[in-house]
């Protein structure tokens, strides 16, 4: 029997080898997100509890890496949505990488509270879009939204970081 | 906003927030999996639903019971 349709029966020790394959990839994933390994691992787990406790939904002729990574997105937005006012991206993102002047530094800082200040949703399409680089297509499939939507959602946040910017004349 | 502004404002950003080219897992998760897997959830028993409906129905219809409730609590 194939082991998507074993999965979807609700067979464990096929559930497992798809863990095995598919855990380093969704994890890849959501740490973009969140920004956090010791997080991004957290979630990883959660995002093969949920896909498991939603096994029988799951069509076995249907795209299981797709499947994951829409689960696994909507999981690392319910963090960001839950942790909003403690988030502070974290991970590489605390340090400047090369030292540089204080208006350098200022500027950056304010581009990073810039990004977390916005609202989840706008924030994933930022960080995936314009910092990760992901395509709008591979987006669109992660958040189960059409293309449209998420350039009409890219508009939307760079409208926001626009004026949060200003004061420090960090432009697009 | 046109692709080019997108792209300089791109830039600006990946400065300040450097993208993660390839994060790697590096332990195997599937023994936090298995442990979750294992743990039973939590289920209330209908009856339960059932009474904590009833009780509040009655303190909605009847509120001059609260204070005979707090009372007896």
């Amino acid at each position: 029997m194939d082991l998507l349709k074993r999965f979807a029966a609700g067979d464990l020790d096929a559930f497992e080898t798809l863990f095995r394959q598919h855990q380093s990839a969704v994890f890849r994933w959501i740490v973009r997100i969140v920004r956090d390994p010791a997080t991004a691992e957290d979630l990883t787990v959660e995002t093969f509890l949920r896909a498991y406790r939603a096994h029988a939904r799951f069509h076995a002729d249907g795209n299981f890496e797709g499947w994951l990574r829409r689960i696994g997105t909507n999981a690392a937005l319910d963090h960001l949505r839950s942790a909003r006012k403690h988030v502070q991206l974290p991970y590489d993102l605390s340090a400047d990488p090369v030292p540089d002047s204080a208006e350098q530094s200022e500027s950056r800082q304010a581009i990073r509270s810039a990004l977390v200040s916005l609202p989840p949703r706008l924030r994933i399409v930022v960080q995936l879009g314009l910092i990760e680089e992901e395509p709008y297509r591979a987006i669109s499939e992660a958040l189960g939204i059409s293309e449209s939507a998420v350039k009409l959602r890219m508009f939307r946040a760079v409208r926001i970081l626009r004026k949060k910017l200003q004061p420090w004349d960090v432009r697009p | 906003m046109n692709d080019r502004e997108l792209q300089e404002l791109g830039k600006k950003l990946r400065d300040a927030v450097p993208p993660l080219r390839q994060p790697e897992l590096n332990r195997d998760l599937w023994p936090a999996m298995l442990q979750k897997t294992n743990k039973p959830r939590v289920r209330v028993p209908w009856f339960d639903w059932l009474l904590a409906a009833a009780a509040v129905a009655v303190l909605i219809f009847f509120p001059g019971a609260i204070p005979a409730l707090l009372y007896h609590l």
